[in-house]
């Protein structure tokens, strides 16, 4: 109840941001872009589309992410709008909660926007849509959803400003972690032992990309779409449960 | 009047440090403080800038964590929520979600208590019709200005309707009209039960309002009680007496025992600092058969505490500096 009245508001507040919509309109924008596109390439358009499309989505829902989940705490804290909520019979772990919830509604609902757009470009272009590219935007959700929680963690401790450097750092790490690990081993010693550390430690987000299998029209069995979904789940909560530790111990001052 | 004595609120050797800058220098924010608020009181929590007031009303809230000692509400520790439900509160210069109407808001508010529909619509009518602001009650909140702000802050403290109401600043940013407002409605707040905590550094309200107050400096406490005890036993109850024709050997036997004599032609004017010495004026007047013009006592009020206690502290830390 109180974490959904709290995601709510957040919700509310997300859909009362000018940046949301201006992110929402240039995603729509480049995905529609491949429309005129596609005519300057020939061949192999379909790939094209699928490609420009799904990597729309998934830049701009993560700069979404980032932009307005780094403000979801921390512009709390700096505006002082918290110190309200914490003094009413709301647990600060429910107050992240509900932040957490509220934004990760407000992404799903964006995605399933740029994935009509997407759709749409689609069907106008006669391309075959197959169950897959499903599949894809729903681990590009699930991201968004590990992305999240960085976004939170980090604006449980520092100022917007610092949570999204952190944050845009580490969407960039986590999906370069395979070639770490490659790195780590031609290295070898204390170096190999770091980035084999980093390795395990850091979501590896370049699992939920499935862009290669929608535009290779590769299928994804059920199986592994489970281990993949709930890799981000468990990633999710160890995230969440870090950020309610560190937010349960600090002052609002 | 066993009900009086319960405490709503104990804080028993409290401390703040907070550590500031690269360094971490270490500045002490409340010091040692202890007191307690009782039930169905309205109690005043004073002191100038920076005294540690906010400092000590924040870790009331469960918002900052004590450095030492410990503080309760309704016997139970900080940030319990079973207290927190019966709890209202206003921060300092309060801010809000500023795109959210002040209906919005105050729902949002009550669906935090677990109030819903119709009872809650209704709460909020009452309580924006008690602070004044139905007509603003579809805007939005960064349209207000700051007394508006304090005002919806107000209603957002009583949407549960709180047992206990903590007031950091309630008169801050308000006109004249408003704090009357304001003064009303927590004296109201005490008629039907509540406890009322309120800091304040202007101290006539406190007077006017208050059953008990703190008074605290530097974090340090430095006086409480009630408001009559500690201005009869804080401050010395000034008299001033106006005489006519008293002979010059009168006046000489009057100079003494006053704090203050001043000569103007016939008239002479004394300011006695108390009754012992008054009436040994008066009877020095007998004696030299001096016409009593007038005589007045001087009403002492909390400032002159406040201004006394202040000018303590300062000697204090200067010995040490
Ligand atoms: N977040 C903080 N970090 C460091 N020092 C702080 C912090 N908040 C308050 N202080 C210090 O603690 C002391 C008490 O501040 P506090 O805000 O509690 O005073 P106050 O009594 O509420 O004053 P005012 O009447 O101006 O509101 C001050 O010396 C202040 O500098
Ligand atoms: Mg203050």
């Amino acid at each position: 109840m109180k974490v959904l009245s709290i995601a709510f508001n957040t919700f509310r507040e997300n859909l009362r941001d000018k940046l949301l919509y201006n992110l929402l309109i240039f995603a729509l924008l480049m995905i529609g872009s491949s429309l005129v596109l596609m005519r300057l390439t020939l061949g192999e358009f379909h790939r094209l589309i699928l490609d420009i499309g799904l990597g729309s989505i998934n830049f701009f829902g993560v700069l979404i992410a980032i932009f307005v989940g780094i403000g979801l705490v921390s512009k709390e804290i700096e505006k002082k709008t918290i110190y309200t909520i914490i003094s009413k019979p709301v647990a600060r772990f429910q107050f992240l909660l509900g932040k957490y919830v509220g934004l990760s509604l407000t992404l799903l609902i964006n995605t399933a926007v740029m994935a009509c757009g997407l759709l749409a470009v689609l069907s106008m272009q006669d391309v075959p849509i197959h169950a897959v590219l499903f599949k894809a935007l729903i681990m590009i959700v699930v991201e968004f959803m590990v992305i999240t929680a960085v976004a939170l963690l980090f604006s449980t401790f520092s100022s917007a400003t610092f949570s999204a450097i952190f944050t845009l750092a580490l969407y960039v790490i986590g999906h370069l972690t395979p070639d770490l690990k490659a790195f780590g081993e031609k290295m070898g010693g204390v170096g190999k032992t770091i980035l084999e550390g980093m390795y395990y430690i850091l979501p590896n987000l370049d699992r939920f990309n499935l862009k290669g299998h929608v535009t290779h029209q590769l299928d994804v069995s059920t199986g592994d779409l489970l281990a993949i979904g709930a890799y981000g789940m468990a990633y999710t909560t160890f995230l969440l449960t870090l950020a309610s530790i560190v937010f349960q111990r600090r002052d609002f001052r | 009047m066993n009900v009086d004595s319960e405490q709503i609120v104990t804080v028993d050797h409290l401390s703040k440090i907070f550590k500031v800058g690269f360094w971490g220098r270490r500045v002490t924010a409340v010091d040692e403080l202890s007191l307690d608020v009782r039930r169905g009181e309205i109690y005043g929590f004073l002191g100038p800038n920076g005294a540690g007031k906010t400092t000590t009303i924040k870790m009331l809230m469960g918002l900052i964590y004590p450095s030492r000692g410990t503080a309760r509400l309704f016997g139970r520790p900080v940030g319990d929520q079973a207290a927190k439900a019966k709890v209202g509160f206003l921060p300092e210069s309060p801010y809000f979600y500023d795109y959210l109407t002040s209906r919005e808001f105050l729902r949002f508010y009550g669906h935090l208590f677990g109030l819903l529909g119709a009872t809650l619509d209704k709460r909020i009518d009452e309580l924006l019709e008690l602070v004044g602001m139905t007509h603003a009650r579809d805007l939005q909140l960064r349209k207000f200005s700051k007394g508006m702000l304090q005002r919806v802050g107000i209603a957002q403290a009583l949407i549960n309707d709180p047992e206990l109401v903590i007031l950091d600043e309630p008169m801050s940013g308000l006109d004249p009209i408003g704090r009357k407002e304001v003064r009303d409605l927590i004296v109201r707040l005490k008629e039907s039960g509540k406890t009322v905590m309120f800091s304040s550094h202007i101290l006539h309200d406190a007077e006017l309002l208050c059953d008990r107050v703190a008074m605290i400096m530097k974090g340090k406490l430095v006086a409480c009680g009630q408001v009559s005890e500690l201005i009869d036993h804080g401050t010395t109850q000034e008299v001033e007496m106006v005489v006519d024709r008293l002979s010059p050997e009168g006046i000489e036997e009057l100079r003494p025992l006053a704090i203050k004599t001043l000569l103007h032609g016939e008239r002479v004017m004394a300011i006695f600092g108390s009754q012992r010495q008054v009436d040994e004026a008066l009877d020095v007047l007998r004696v030299h058969k001096a016409k009593l013009v007038s005589l007045i006592p001087h009403k002492a009020s909390l400032e002159d505490l406040f201004i006394r206690k202040a000018q303590g502290v300062q000697q204090v830390v200067e010995v040490h500096a």
